[in-house]
């Protein structure tokens, strides 16, 4: 390989990802092995009782939860977004369709959950419809369980399933659908021959898309979880705000990193093969 | 493999206001090479998407060996399409492209390979089984397109437009293999072209298509040598076509009067009546050109006069722009034959007679 000019040109994405990637990253490692300060912040000397305090078999439920909870959610967006991705891609108002998409962001975020909270109170407006329809006496309690997590985590991130979805299925080739359904597939068939081997590149975009942010998701679970569907994101806040225990809150930090890039590793290996393959033969 | 016999009849088909097909009726038998020529948005591709099932028609029926095919899927006809662009399976290789098919009907694996590699060697591409489709040339890909095509057994070939996207030395050679899997196989072909060469060279029959109407069923002679309506003369091939008024009947000798060339005499055997107003047309390589007059005055036999407006030289032959007497531009053809001695060269600006047969002048239909 040539070495020339190469790290010249490199220099502007690489100071940028040391200043704001590699050194917040390395002040919370060494911040995970010092003593808690009085009042919040860190103090000499260097030591392991945060990673002891990990050991802790609580800790591993609220880690066991998150995942369920992320792996769920994720699936769901996907199971949504894989449908929409394919209508907007055949869509002839794609203009229009991706504009509906986008529109959510230009709320706040807060906004949208306060909103989901209005949806689903108990006073709130799907209980009202369901007293008026005669179908419930009571008022049916929808919030503050994993499933109102679950769900509104699944409103939040679907967009960012559904861009690189509906982006892999604009380039994916119809009429080789017709030519599955010509050589004798059933429709379902010849999506699942021809069209969900052809974007598996996009699902796996998608899938990461959604997974890493849900997976340290932090506010949705504050606002519309209960006490059981408390993630991990919660546990650094508390650890942040109320325990002042800013080692702590970076050893359940770096938890976090290392098990998304643990997984991502895992599926660049049985997954990404086939992307970089696909990059080689164009090459 | 056994072929079937393919009834369309009175099929129409409108996308808005545009009207695809208009009371189509064809009937292909068993084991023909039956193309569908036209250009582009003539219909013959909506034609060939009902046969296969992706098109529904507004009305009329396609039977295959009398069966109504109409309300079964795709999937549930025996008809295979070759597509256009060839359609195969990038993420699969050459071989599980062919074995797709087999694979759906969950065959046993040994009878799978038994079968691939029988059609890989039709078409010529044992050596590329584990090939990916982006690994090769555009014949290749024909090739396995092909294979996938016939290896269900299909009783009716739909190709579509097969040929459109290989240069034109690799399209000869293709439609000949293609005619000679046709030969081996005896299955139906339908043929979807805008090619007039590619249709008459392969064709048992064909089907000359416009604005969603059938204008002319027959062999390729028949398509050539006596086309239907002034629309077929102008498509087939290069033709000189003229108008003219009927002035007199005898038998099946007819004189029509033209404003260009005075009278032009022609058989036909149901002549139109005197005083009709017609078109009329010959082939340039029917007419005969020559610095003398020799045959002036026989009977049966037109004459004209003229001038070289413009020779165009392509080697086994030389097309001659002939500005005639009346300011009409007439198209001749002359081949290269040197066993004949025809006198001097015929150059630019020489003055130079046309004779051609009245049997070799068609009146056609006008419609377009």
């Amino acid at each position: 390989m040539r070495r020339g000019p190469g790290l010249a040109y490199a220099s502007p994405s690489l100071l940028w990802l040391t200043f704001f990637f590699i050194a917040p990253l390395l002040i919370i490692v060494l911040y995970s092995f010092l003593t808690p300060g009085q009042r919040g912040g860190v103090d000499l000397p260097f030591t392991l009782n945060a990673y002891r305090a990990i050991a802790n078999p609580s800790f591993g439920k609220v880690v066991v939860g998150t995942i369920a909870v992320a792996l769920a959610a994720t699936f769901f967006t996907l199971l949504i977004a894989l449908p929409c991705g394919y209508y907007m891609a055949r869509s002839s108002k794609q203009t229009l369709l991706l504009l509906l998409v986008i529109i959510p962001f230009w709320t706040n975020f807060l906004i949208r959950i306060y909103a989901w909270i209005a949806i689903l109170g108990n006073e709130g407006f799907l209980n009202d419809l369901l007293r008026w329809l005669g179908l419930a006496e009571e008022s049916v309690r929808f919030l503050y369980n994993r499933a109102a997590v679950t769900l509104v985590l699944v409103y939040t991130y679907l967009p960012y399933a559904i861009l690189p979805l509906f982006s892999t299925i604009d380039k994916f080739d119809f009429s080789l659908l017709e030519a599955a359904r010509d050589l004798g597939a059933t429709k379902f068939m010849a999506i699942r021959k021809v069209l969900l081997p052809n974007i598996r590149a996009g699902i796996f975009t998608a899938f990461l898309f959604t997974f890493i942010p849900i997976f340290g998701a932090y506010a949705v679970p504050l606002l519309v979880g209960g006490t059981n569907s408390y993630m991990l994101g919660n546990l650094i806040a508390d650890e942040l705000t109320k325990s002042r225990n800013w080692p702590l809150a970076s050893a359940i930090s770096l938890v976090i990193t290392l098990v998304t890039t643990i997984g991502v590793m895992l599926l660049l290996r049985f997954n990404g093969t086939h992307i970089l393959e696909k990059k080689h033969e164009k090459a | 493999m056994i072929g079937s016999n393919v009834h369309i009849g009175n099929v129409s088909k409108t996308f808005g206001d545009f009207v695809a097909l208009d009371d189509v009726s064809i009937q292909i038998q068993k084991g023909e090479f039956f193309s569908l020529l036209g250009p582009s948005g003539c219909g013959k591709t909506t034609l060939l998407r009902i046969i296969a099932g992706f098109e529904e028609p507004a009305s009329g029926a396609v039977l295959l060996d009398d069966r109504d095919v109409l309300p079964l899927l795709p999937n549930q006809r025996s008809v295979n399409t070759v597509f256009q662009n060839y359609a195969l399976f990038p993420h699969l290789s050459v071989f599980e492209n062919v074995a797709f098919p087999l694979r759906l009907h969950k065959q046993k694996e040994p009878l799978i390979r038994a079968r691939v590699s029988d059609y890989l060697q039709l078409v010529e591409l044992q050596d590329h089984a584990n090939k990916k489709p982006s690994q090769l040339s555009g014949g290749q890909k024909q090739r396995v397109a092909i294979a996938r095509a016939l290896i269900n057994e299909p009783s009716v070939l739909l190709l579509d437009e097969p040929l459109s996207a290989l240069d034109a030395k690799l399209r000869q050679h293709m439609l000949i293999e293609l005619d000679s899997i046709h030969d081996k196989i005896g299955i139906t072909f339908i043929y979807v072209t805008h090619d007039q060469q590619e249709a008459l060279s392969v064709s048992d029959r064909i089907a000359v298509m416009n604005k969603g109407m059938v204008l002319q069923i027959g062999t390729p002679q028949e398509i050539y040598e006596a086309p239907a309506t002034d629309f077929v003369a102008k498509f087939i091939g290069e033709t000189n076509l003229f108008e003219g008024i009927v002035r007199k009947i005898d038998g099946e000798l007819l004189e029509l009067e033209t404003a260009e060339f005075g009278t032009i005499c022609l058989t036909d055997s149901t002549p139109p009546a005197i005083g009709t107003r017609v078109s009329w047309t010959v082939r340039p390589e029917k007419l005969r050109i020559s610095h003398d007059s020799a045959a002036n005055g026989r009977s049966g036999l037109n004459t004209l006069q003229g001038r070289v407006d413009e020779p165009i030289y392509s080697g086994f032959q030389t097309k001659f722009y002939i500005k005639t007497a009346g300011g009409a531009t007439m198209k001749v053809i002359k081949q290269h034959a040197d066993w004949s001695d025809e006198g001097p060269e015929i150059a630019w600006k020489d003055e130079v007679y046309l004779s051609f047969s009245a049997k070799d002048v068609f009146l056609v239909e006008r419609k377009q």
